[in-house]
Order: C-alpha cells, then sequence, then structure tokens
C-alpha cells in the first residue's frame, strides 16, 4: 500500500487528552452537563422497547421514567448527543483513513471467541453503568472533572475491577 | 451572576437546542476517535502497562476540564451552582465501578469508546454495543428486586473539597500535580514494560503542563464566590425587585399553585424550631436561616416546574433566605407576602381569639401565642377552599430552568 493511503496513526495521548479535556469544559461551560454515552443508548433501548411492547414499560419503575405515558424517550438532550459521538467517530475514521471493517484482539483467539467476550463485557459494562448511574464519560470523565465524591470513587471502582482480572484475561488479549 | 451556563433552550427552542448537544457530541466522538479509543486492543493494552493511553488521555482531560471549569467560576464567567454535578450514591457506584471494570477487561471497551469503535467499522466493537443493550435491559428488569440497595448512599451533590473541607483551588491544583507526577511515572513503567528506552515527549509538552499549573495556582488565589460575592454580583437586580414587592407573593396565589397539580410548591420554613412547633402551613419545610445556604445545592435537585416560598413571622428572615438562595442561583424562589402572622389574620378566623394576641412585638415575632405545639394540626395550617379570597395580583413567572436536571448518563 502507497503511504498516502496508509491510516493515519492516532494522536499523542497528552494532545488527545487535552482536546478532549477542552470540548469537555465547552460542554459544561455551554450546556451546564458534561459528557455521557450510556444514557443515550438507554434511552434508545427503551425506545425499541416501548414500541414493541408498551404494557410492559408502565409495569416497571425504572422504565416508566423515561417512557410512561406520552413521553418519548429519544426526547432527551443525551440522545442527540450520542448520535453526535457517532458522527463524530465516524468523520474522525475518514479524516484519518482509520475505517476499516475488522476485529482487534490478541493474537491467540479466534473471532468467535473475541465477539463472545465483547457481548459478555458489553453486558457487564451496561448493567454496571446503570447500577453506577453513569458510564466512564458520564461518570468518571465528566463527574471527576466537577469534583464529584461519588465519580471519584467509581473511577477508582472500574480501574481497580480491571486490574484485579487483567491477569487472568491475558491471553485474550496478548 | 454569571451568565454561563447558557438557558439553551431560552435561546435556541426545545428541539434548537439539541442541536447543540449534537455539535458538542461530534467534537467528543472525533476526540476518542484520534485518540484511539476505537480499538480495543490499545485499551485494553493499559491494563497491561503496555500502553497507558486509557490513563493518559483521560486524566489530560479532567486535569485540563476541571482547571478551566474552576477558573470560569473564579472569574464570575460560569455558575458552578448550575453545572451538572453527578449526585454521589456511594455503594451502588462502587459496585457498579468493579462491575464495568470487569467488564473492560473482558470486553475491551467501555459504552463511550464502543460507540467510535462502531463508527469506525470495529466489529467487536458492535457486537460490544448489542452486549450493552443486552446489559441495560437485564437492569430494568432486575432493579426492582435490589432498590433499596440502588437508592441507597445517597449524598446528593457532593464534591471532593467538602470531602476533605479544603478550598476548591487547593483540590484543583493538588489534582493536577497529581496526575502530573503520574503521567511521568507512566512513561517509565511503559519504557520498562516494553524494554525500550523512554519514548521523547513532545516540545510543548512541559510549557503546557507549566502552563496547567499556573492557571491552577490562579484558581487557588482567587477562590471561589462565596454567597457574598454573588449576592453582590445581582444586587442591583434583586434589591429593586424586593423593593418593589415583586417577588412577595400573595397567600391567595401561594395557594393555587399548591393546588395546582403541575407545579410543585415547596415551602420554606425559615423561623425557629418553637415557632415552627407552635404553628407551620401545612407541607412546609423547616429549614433555619442559618442552614438555608446549605439547603440550597440541594434545591437544585427539584424538578423545572418547582416553586420555592420562603415563610417567616413577618417578612425579614424569609427576605434574608431569599437572598441567600437566590444568590445561590436556586431558581422561582419568591417570598410568602407578610408571613404567618399575616396568614394568621386571613385564616385563623376565630380559633384564635383576642387575648392570645401579642402586643408591642419585635418585627419577625408571632402575633399570636398557641397554647400548645399546634403544628400543622392547626385548622389554619391548611384552609378550607371557601374562606380563601381569590383576587390577587399576580406575580409569579414561572422561568425555565437553566440546570440540568440530570447528567450524561440520566
Amino acid at each position: 500500500m502507497s503511504q498516502a493511503l496508509r491510516a493515519k496513526p492516532y494522536l499523542n495521548p497528552y494532545l488527545a487528552g487535552t482536546l478532549l479535556g477542552v470540548v469537555l469544559f465547552l460542554a459544561f461551560f455551554i450546556t451546564g452537563s458534561g459528557l455521557g454515552a450510556s444514557g443515550g443508548l438507554n434511552r434508545l433501548l427503551v425506545y425499541v422497547q416501548n414500541e414493541v411492547n408498551p404494557e410492559h414499560i408502565d409495569q416497571v419503575a425504572y422504565l416508566l421514567k423515561m417512557a410512561g405515558g406520552n413521553s418519548n424517550p429519544l426526547d432527551s438532550w443525551i440522545v442527540f448527543l450520542t448520535i453526535g459521538t457517532i458522527f463524530g467517530g465516524l468523520i474522525s475514521g475518514l479524516l484519518g483513513r482509520r475505517m476499516k471493517f475488522e476485529t482487534n484482539k490478541g493474537p491467540q483467539i479466534s473471532n468467535g471467541t473475541r465477539w463472545v467476550m465483547a457481548f459478555i463485557g458489553g453486558a457487564l459494562m451496561g448493567y454496571g453503568a446503570r447500577l453506577a448511574r453513569g458510564c466512564t464519560s458520564g461518570q468518571a470523565l465528566s463527574g471527576g472533572a466537577v469534583l464529584s465524591v461519588g465519580s471519584w470513587a467509581f473511577m477508582f471502582a472500574v480501574f481497580a475491577g480491571a486490574y484485579a482480572l487483567a491477569y487472568f484475561f491475558r491471553k485474550f488479549w496478548n | 451572576m454569571a451568565n454561563f451556563p447558557l438557558p439553551l433552550a431560552d435561546l435556541l427552542g426545545h428541539w434548537g437546542s439539541y442541536a447543540v448537544y449534537a455539535v458538542i457530541g461530534i467534537a467528543f466522538g472525533m476526540t476518542l476517535e484520534s485518540a484511539g479509543f476505537g480499538n480495543s486492543k490499545l485499551l485494553a493494552a493499559q491494563f497491561y502497562f503496555k500502553d497507558m493511553r486509557v490513563f493518559k488521555v483521560m486524566f489530560t482531560a479532567i486535569i485540563v476540564a476541571m482547571t478551566l471549569v474552576f477558573l470560569s467560576s473564579s472569574m464570575g464567567l460560569l455558575d458552578y451552582n448550575l453545572v451538572w454535578v453527578p449526585p454521589t450514591y456511594l455503594w451502588p457506584g462502587i459496585v457498579g465501578g468493579l462491575i464495568m471494570g470487569v467488564g473492560f477487561i473482558v470486553g475491551g471497551f467501555c459504552p463511550g469508546t464502543s460507540l467510535v469503535g462502531l463508527a469506525t467499522g470495529k466489529i467487536d466493537a458492535m457486537v460490544f454495543v448489542f452486549g450493552v443493550l443486552f446489559g441495560i435491559f437485564m437492569f430494568g428488569e432486575t432493579v426492582g428486586s435490589f432498590a433499596t440497595f440502588f437508592d441507597s448512599s445517597d449524598m446528593g451533590r457532593f464534591t471532593l473539597p467538602e470531602l476533605f473541607n479544603a478550598s476548591y483551588g487547593l483540590v484543583v491544583i493538588s489534582i493536577v500535580v497529581a496526575a502530573l507526577i503520574l503521567f511521568v511515572l507512566a512513561e517509565k513503567v511503559e519504557a520498562m514494560v516494553n524494554d525500550r528506552p523512554q519514548q521523547k515527549l513532545p516540545g510543548w509538552s512541559k510549557p503546557a503542563a507549566g502552563a496547567l499549573v499556573a492557571l491552577a495556582a490562579v484558581v487557588l488565589v482567587v477562590g471561589q464566590p462565596s454567597t457574598e460575592d454573588r449576592w453582590q454580583s445581582i444586587a442591583a437586580d434583586s434589591q429593586a425587585k424586593l423593593d418593589q414587592r415583586a417577588v412577595q407573593i400573595s397567600s391567595a396565589e401561594f395557594i393555587k399553585y399548591r393546588d395546582d397539580s403541575k407545579i410543585k410548591v415547596v415551602p420554606l420554613d425559615v423561623r425557629d424550631e418553637s415557632y415552627y412547633n407552635q404553628f407551620h402551613l401545612r407541607g412546609a419545610i423547616h429549614v433555619p436561616l442559618e442552614e438555608v445556604q446549605a439547603k440550597a445545592r440541594e434545591l437544585q435537585f427539584e424538578p423545572a416546574n418547582t416553586l420555592f416560598v420562603t415563610i417567616s413571622n413577618d417578612e425579614a428572615a424569609a427576605t434574608e433566605a431569599w437572598k441567600v438562595l437566590k444568590a445561590e442561583s436556586v431558581p422561582n424562589i419568591y417570598i410568602l407576602e407578610g408571613g404567618v402572622n399575616a396568614w394568621l389574620k386571613e385564616y385563623a378566623g376565630n380559633s384564635l381569639v383576642e387575648e392570645d394576641r401579642v402586643y408591642n412585638r419585635e418585627e419577625d415575632q408571632l402575633a399570636y401565642r398557641f397554647k400548645a405545639a399546634t403544628g400543622a394540626r392547626h385548622p389554619a395550617a391548611e384552609p378550607v377552599a371557601h374562606t380563601i379570597n381569590l383576587k390577587y395580583e399576580p406575580k409569579v413567572i414561572l422561568e425555565l430552568k437553566r440546570a440540568p436536571t440530570s447528567g450524561g448518563c440520566g
């Protein structure tokens, strides 16, 4: 492949972090809210559930808050932020020539194993994010920057959980 | 007070404001992707100390955003009270965090990074997103069985400076310095684990780190605006409203909103406890004047359609409380005109006789002597509808809330 078509390298992490910090600051400065991701996915899911089985929504208090009666679960700023995030990733991927259908994994496992792990890991992430009332973006990053005690405790818990089990999963990644 | 955050829904309309969030989302997605966060292998490398990119990007972002947030608050540009600080539910947060940590090492993404992975064609990210949706679905189905735990250890809006009883500036500069030290260590660890010489940092990194420390030092020196500073910045306009009696609402208007199911009325009784025990309006919350300031942040959590009304015997203490809450950016805050004394005069009827009256009383003293602590059991605590004079001069103008009522995960 010629040099011109090769994927551009990722940004220096400190530069990327500074840019991310400025975006996060502007989000707080302009809107008063930080960033997030799991909330948008949550509402997309509730929207589908409401289309498929609206009676069920009315029986579960947790879902009722978002989609009870006539309220539209997609009528929330976080949904638009999430859609924007996907488009932003797409734009940056195109500009950096990093768009590629592929599965990233360690060399010792098959694609199938990686996909099963991705699903299980995703399910744990989704469950944990709702329990913790936020994900790495909404709690750790945003809450951390505005000095929420709970967000810092949460952030340490995420790193602790991942480091504690990293040894047992080393053959999946290395 | 500070002009930011902007009242987006007022400026751009309900759906128009969402366009701003979409643009912020695009910028968020672009930075995540260009940081390499669409690649699960690179993310997982963090936990084998091979590439500490996750830590570096995340903590750089935190210290940059934190310094800018508190700097703009120091400068009076940004109102920190209106910034969404995720409420602390300590134990559900820690348990959820541990589960997510496991999910991170198993699945290789977190929800935000999986979105940019999905956008750039990573198949494992697409499967991961389905997993996240399944996990969220399972949570909705099971949360009912442990609702008590889910709502436990609720500490509300609780910040590190409050925990350590230190100033915001001190906490900000400490975190900045600690992060910079950890970056230096991270570089050494990476070199050691990968058995290579340390990578050369770009030339701008040291000046940038120095600039960030300098900005944090400014935050430390200038400090955050006090309630008094905040009042001074709005005094001209707000004192005029007090003088024109534009915020003192009649009992009839109070009752009208209280009976309106679309509006939540929170009456705040700021008198001493003995007065509160003798008599108070039904539903009134007792918040002694000296505790009003601490209560302000809690009131920010009330829904947008909330009307706050401060109440004292006359108006003096209620006016003081009003000033504090106004300065602390509590929206839709009013004073009950004439206080409890005017209320009793209007609605107590024959239940209080002439001999109960207190003559030559001081300002803000209760005008009647109660023989027992009747609290809200006194008939005047909730007057019968037909006794209410419904003619009044309307003063309440409900404003849309500037502060968000949920964070990025709600």
